[in-house]
């Protein structure tokens, strides 16, 4: 095969391609349907339902049929491409998509021959009600074979190794297509000198100008003026001129989503981005969107070789490329003229022109019959032959309602016009009102409620002079300045008038699958069918016949099938309705979406000071939050229980070393500091001594808890509040908003300082002695430093704050040390730990041992529905305080009310056993179905210091059920516990005061 | 993503360095205490979600931290003005929205 | 208390071992270790520091002291290379009492210098601001976002910013950042 219909003397580099593993020549600067249409093959693909042929119906993003996967090595498979789109380059692979096993014989077809079983509404219909849904057989035979049988090409398996970018930007105006209204609009923004960005789909600006071979403008050959202007939009500084850029979707306040195709026109693999996703913030923007040819809906509209007239002349013009070798023309535009011209220009035999209007303009005739082409007018066309290529088209005539005698002309290629459809796409995205134009036949903007403006004929104007001086004026008005050059002399126009919606007229009782929606396979008949079941609005119409729903979002089907619906139901199309324009205007890779946010790069991975030792040292880590934290530190051989065990029995032994770095915190300071205080804790703490410290609780207004910690009071006026470790951006937030918008006259203030301390927790009998060494300043003897208090000095030399303070039940510090230090300083605690035995423990001996004490966690213990009284900890609410937030929450009704679930301990009658988190409670092993739980296990552990399971609980009235016997049904059977005080280590708190 | 003019850094920026904080001018009472439990029921959990101008708080966390109100058309999504905290709600007719 | 002398721990920031982008364009290095402070309240107390107070989102400026006005009371202080406890000691004496917090983020948080040709439009690809200088010109400082980080930003020239970001996000941003470069340059 070496392009058969290519004209001669095509320039450019021959370049090989392969497509379903036969290999083609194309050219550069074809895309792989040019490609494929200079060697003759039209069949593309098989459709969607009915696996009919189907070839190239478009030169452009609106193509519904010519869908192929293009591969190109391990995880670089993208599926769904349109193969007008394409760019050829040297050694691209391509393969056809939903056939099988091959696109010439294709065993789907089966459902073209039994169609009426896909007919309208078929999912509906078949799959509903008892005897399918929930059924064996549904979920085994019918959901499996739909589910293989839907969808379009095959998904990638492998990761995506390619590299997606995303930026911002912003400009002062967005100028959204390169045709001759955008390039006019952007030739008159840049002037301004403000900053404009004008981006385009296609391989390189112009639009129609690229085809355009007939008109000029100012004197010039229309694509030397595009070429010049666009020479000049590139020497600009203010301009950026973004090819093979999409705009794709509006948002908000002129925020434009465009995505750019980086690199997959090129034979390398990219070494930067394959594509990137600009979110573009622009003052004003212009849209030069153009136009859409639609089909006309006929018997036999779908077949290979069959095509949009304006698209034979793009591969004629633009890319050197005869569709056909003998052609026939169905048109109710003026438009197609030009290409039938063209086309006998160039050597193809035009059999016929078959003008559906009754009276084409004379002008239109004229020229035709000039070119020795047949005009046949008061046309329609009864049906098509051929399989896998257009072979003959059926013309008759209409006079009044009668369909004359059928008139088969050969052909091996079928263009047809019926008008041009403005894109209102983006317009309509930014939320404007499309208007109905009767006269017109067409949608067009209505007023704008963001601050753009169409140009072109994407706003109807199909004329280049209206193109191109309403873009200058768009230009010049969205750049804020006058427009310096109100006309345009244009020669050598096609014609703009004309066009037709709906099925054309045909004969009684007539045969044929005429479509609508060619990606969806929807037909004129199911559009009928539809309204006939009973659907009126277009959106009822769409989901049940799922008309403009495939990728292609009904670009060049849905107002045929507006139309048809709308002749069914007797009413107007504005009556009917139109559907939502929705982006993407063309499908966006997940890669462009996802951009770098993948990986390790998906989320900030927040490592402390002391990560690096944790990691050196063999540590598992769990994510809390976006914190990564040190789990346990097995040695070898050792298994998470085992290294648990391990670490708790030797924190109590002797001690043991903790990374406490993602406590948040936060320093309250001002003369007003304690009044703040006072009114966002329920402690009270007017009275506590600088260099002492508090467990405080922190309620919602609502009265349940959201946070607590030990907090320290470093001066009169100055605290060092700790939260938990997720809770210390909501805390903040929390007392800002109490501070800025209930107490704005506090003096005051709150910085995070969460970042600013590595915090290293010694825990254990020989807390004192590991700690004693390196600190210098201040003394840490049990008479001088006691329980809960804070101390500022050195340690190993640089600035700290010592708390004595215990998570554990045992004698403990934590030091407070800046946190570049944080590495060193550990290293140094660890060298005085190793002489007593002491390990690094990590938040799982941590959760265990704070269990074993009965301390809460927030988050695990509380559910924010929790009170302080729920939890027993009534005795850290200042009772005397006359307010703090949550205060008058707590004396609501039904949070007094008897029976709330209390904070217990629970003991399995097995020790062995180990209860599960989130278990439920209940009164009797076997409860009738319906049965309320009585309350929910929260935390539940191994205890290495009881040698036995412990569990906490939230039970409904648990402080009075102390020695009950309770249940937790499990699907083995039920468990049985005994409700005990929480408290399971030293409840009298004799090791802390050591 | 939206453009919200923030009253104190007296410019627009994105709402993404913004937080939503719900109803504005929804004043807790001097003394909770003194409040009746259907009053203060009606303090935490009733709000007027209406359909139109709506004065709302916003907070921009991730600019000047401060929170200021804002009326915005619940309809349109449309944010019509922002004003700082402490003052009070613009009169604004609703068909200027 | 102990009497036996212990070396001073070292420091390790929280880029030890990450590499930054650095290329013809754009390239991202470590400012200098620096004493920072959060200083809240009457913006003028910046004096007692050195500089001006600024305005509003803008940085003023005494040798190689900075003062950046985050919000209406909030000013982020600069002073690279200095002692902390030292500039602590000297605002202690110098501003009123009572009137405003003063507290220590030295550690807190990183500095980045982030310059180039290409250094707004990698900045571009997480922080949503306008990047251009008429918006964002020189001496302007504010907070904002970079993707799921927060961070100061400051543009000290056309082609150079400093950025300031909590220290566990600085390995996120750097990545970013790289990312960014790699994405920006022509195929």
């Amino acid at each position: 095969m070496s392009e058969h219909f290519r004209l001669s003397g095509a320039t450019g580099r021959a370049v090989r391609f392969v497509f379903d593993g036969v290999t083609y020549q194309g050219r550069e600067g074809d895309t792989l349907a040019s490609a494929l249409l200079a060697n003759g093959v039209h069949l593309i693909g098989r459709s969607y339902k009915y696996h009919r042929p189907r070839g190239m119906l478009t030169a452009g993003a609106e193509e519904p049929n010519a869908l192929v996967a293009v591969e190109r090595g391990r995880g670089r498979m993208t599926p769904n491409l349109r193969a007008t789109q394409i760019e050829l380059y040297d050694g691209l692979v391509a393969t056809s998509q939903n056939r099988w096993p091959s696109l010439a014989f294709d065993v789907g077809v089966i459902n073209d021959v039994a169609g009426k079983f896909y007919s309208a509404g078929f999912y509906y219909k078949t799959f509903m009600g008892p005897k399918f849904a929930g059924t064996a057989l549904w979920t085994r035979v019918f959901e499996p074979i739909v589910r293989y049988a839907a969808g379009l090409g095959a998904r990638p398996t492998d990761p995506d190794p390619d590299r997606y970018a995303q930026f911002y930007a912003h400009c002062d105006v967005l100028v959204c297509g390169a045709g001759p209204a955008g390039l006019a609009a952007a030739l008159a923004a840049a002037r301004s000198g403000k900053d404009v960005i004008l981006c385009d789909e296609q391989s390189e600006p112009g639009g129609s100008l690229l085809h355009e071979t007939t008109a000029t403008i100012d004197g010039r050959p229309a694509r030397v003026w595009a070429e010049e202007g666009l020479a000049e939009l590139k020497a600009a500084a203010n301009v950026r001129v973004m090819a093979r850029t999409q705009a794709f979707g509006w948002y908000a306040q002129n925020f434009v989503a465009l995505s750019e195709r980086v690199a997959d026109h090129l034979a390398e693999l990219p070494r930067g981005a394959r594509e990137r996703l600009w979110q573009v913030r622009a003052k004003r923007v212009v849209i030069a969107t153009g136009a859409i040819e639609r089909p006309i809906v006929f018997p036999g509209n779908d077949r290979p070789g069959v095509m949009l007239a304006e698209a034979g002349r793009i591969y004629l013009n633009r890319f050197g490329v005869k569709v056909g070798s003998r052609v026939v023309v169905v048109t109710a535009h003026d438009s197609a003229y030009r290409v039938a011209l063209d086309l006998a220009a160039a050597g193809v035999t035009v059999a016929a022109i078959a003008d559906v209007r009754s009276m084409p303009l004379r002008a239109r005739m004229q020229e035709a019959e000039a070119a020795g082409i047949r005009v046949i007018s008061s046309a329609t066309v009864t049906g098509t032959k051929g399989r896998r290529r257009v072979s003959g088209v059926g013309i008759a005539q209409v006079g009044g309602d009668v369909v004359g005698g059928t008139d088969w002309i050969a052909c091996d290629c079928l263009l047809m016009s019926g008008g041009w459809t403005p894109s209102v796409h983006l317009y309509s995205q930014s939320r404007g009102k499309v208007v109905w134009h009767e006269d017109r036949q067409m949608f067009l903007p209505g007023a704008s409620v963001q601050d753009e403006r169409s140009a072109g004929a994407c706003r109807g104007s199909f004329t280049l002079e209206a193109a191109l001086s309403e873009g200058d004026r768009a230009g010049a008005e969205a750049a804020g300045i006058e427009t310096a050059r109100p006309s345009f002399a244009i020669t050598g126009e096609a014609g703009t008038e004309g066009g037709v919606l709906g099925r054309l007229p045909r004969r009684p009782g007539a045969k044929g699958k005429a479509f609508v929606d060619f990606q969806n396979d929807v037909k004129a008949d199911d559009i009928e069918l539809a309204v006939q079941e009973g659907m009126r609005s277009i959106e009822h119409v769409k989901r049940y016949t799922t008309t403009g729903m495939a990728t292609d979002q009904g670009k060049t089907s849905n107002l045929n099938a507006l139309a048809i619906a709308a002749g069914k139901l007797g009413r107007s199309i504005p009556q009917v309705g139109l559907t939502t324009f929705r982006q993407p205007y063309t499908p966006v890779t997940f890669g462009a979406f996802a951009g770098a946010n993948r990986g390790d790069l998906f989320d900030p991975v927040r490592q402390t000071p002391i990560h690096s030792w944790a990691e050196e040292n063999g540590a598992a880590f769990e994510d809390v939050g976006l914190w990564k934290r040190a789990w346990y530190f097995p040695k070898p051989g050792e298994d998470m229980h085992r290294a648990v065990l391990r670490e708790c029995r030797q924190t109590r032994a002797t001690a043991g070393i903790f990374d406490a770095s993602t406590l948040g915190k936060i320093e309250v300071v001002g003369p007003d500091a304690a009044v703040f205080m006072e009114k966002l804790y329920t402690n009270p703490w007017a009275k506590l001594e600088p260099g002492r410290c508090r467990y405080g609780l922190m309620l919602n207004e609502a009265g349940f808890v959201m946070d607590d910690g030990v907090i320290a009071r470093m001066a009169d006026d100055r605290f060092h509040v700790t939260t938990t470790t997720g809770g210390a951006p909501r805390v903040l937030h929390h007392m800002e908003d109490y501070l800025q918008t209930e107490f704005p006259d506090l003096r005051v203030w709150l910085t995070s300082t969460t970042e600013q301390w590595a915090v290293i927790a010694v825990q254990g009998p020989k807390a004192r002695e590991i700690v004693a060494p390196l600190v210098a300043g201040f003394d840490i003897s049990k008479e001088a430093m006691p329980h809960m208090s804070i101390r500022e000095g050195t340690v190993c030399g640089v600035p700290a704050r010592v708390m004595r303070v215990s998570f554990t039940g045992e004698l403990g510090f934590e030091i407070n040390v800046p946190a570049d230090h944080g590495r060193a300083v550990w290293e140094a605690v660890w060298a005085e730990g190793r002489k007593v035995d002491a390990v690094a423990y990590g938040t799982e001996a941590m959760h265990v041992m704070r269990a074993e004490k009965g301390y809460i966690i927030v988050g695990q213990e509380t559910d924010g529905t929790v009170t302080p009284a729920d939890l027993g900890l009534n005795w850290a609410v200042g009772k005397a305080k006359k307010d703090f937030v949550g205060k008058r929450s707590l004396v609501r009704p039904d949070m007094i009310v008897d029976g709330r679930k209390q904070l217990v301990g629970l003991l399995t009658e097995d020790p062995a056993i180990v209860l599960e988190e989130g278990a439920q409670i209940t009164a009797t092993a076997a409860p009738a179905a319906g049965t309320r739980a009585l309350g929910h296990v929260t935390s539940s552990y191994a205890s290495p210091a009881l040698g036995r399971s412990i569990a906490l609980a939230m039970v409904a009235g648990g402080r009075d059920r102390s020695g009950e016997r309770l249940y937790v049904p499990m699907p083995g059977g039920a468990i049985a516990v005994t409700i005990v005080d929480p408290v399971f280590v030293d409840p009298k708190g004799e090791r802390l005061d050591v | 993503m939206l453009l919200i003019h923030c009253p104190y850094c007296e410019m627009d920026r994105p709402e993404l360095e913004f937080r939503y904080g719900g109803e504005a001018h929804i004043a807790r009472p001097a003394d909770p205490m003194a409040t009746s439990d259907e009053t203060w029921a009606e303090h935490l959990y009733f709000r007027s979600n209406p359909r139109g101008l709506h004065a709302e708080r916003w907070r921009h966390i991730s600019g000047c931290g401060r929170f200021f109100n804002c009326l915005r058309d619940t309809v349109s999504d449309r944010i019509v003005t922002t004003y700082k905290a402490g003052e009070a709600r613009p009169e604004i007719d609703r068909g200027a929205a | 208390m102990s009497d036996r002398s212990v070396a001073v721990a070292a420091r390790r920031g929280p880029l030890h071992a990450v590499s930054l982008p650095k290329g013809e364009t754009f390239a991202v290095t470590r400012a200098p270790d620096a004493a920072r402070f959060v200083l809240r309240g009457d913006p003028a107390g910046v004096a007692a520091f050195g500089p001006a107070a600024p305005g509003m989102l803008r940085a003023s400026e005494s040798g190689s002291r900075a003062a950046l006005r985050l919000g209406p009371d909030e000013i982020l202080l600069l002073a690279p290379g200095e002692d902390a406890e030292a500039i602590r000691g000297e605002l202690a004496a110098k501003l009123p009492a009572g009137a405003h917090s003063l507290v220590d983020v030295s550690h807190r948080q990183i500095g980045l210098v982030v310059e180039g040709r290409s250094a707004a439009l990698c900045l571009a690809a997480g922080c949503p601001l306008d990047l251009r200088p008429a918006a964002f010109p020189i001496g302007m400082a504010t907070r904002t976002i970079f993707l799921k980080a927060e961070i100061v930003l400051w543009r000290q020239a056309d082609d150079r910013f400093h950025v300031e970001v909590w220290r566990s996000f600085a390995p996120y941003l750097v990545g970013h950042l790289s990312d960014a470069h790699a994405g920006s340059s022509d195929p």
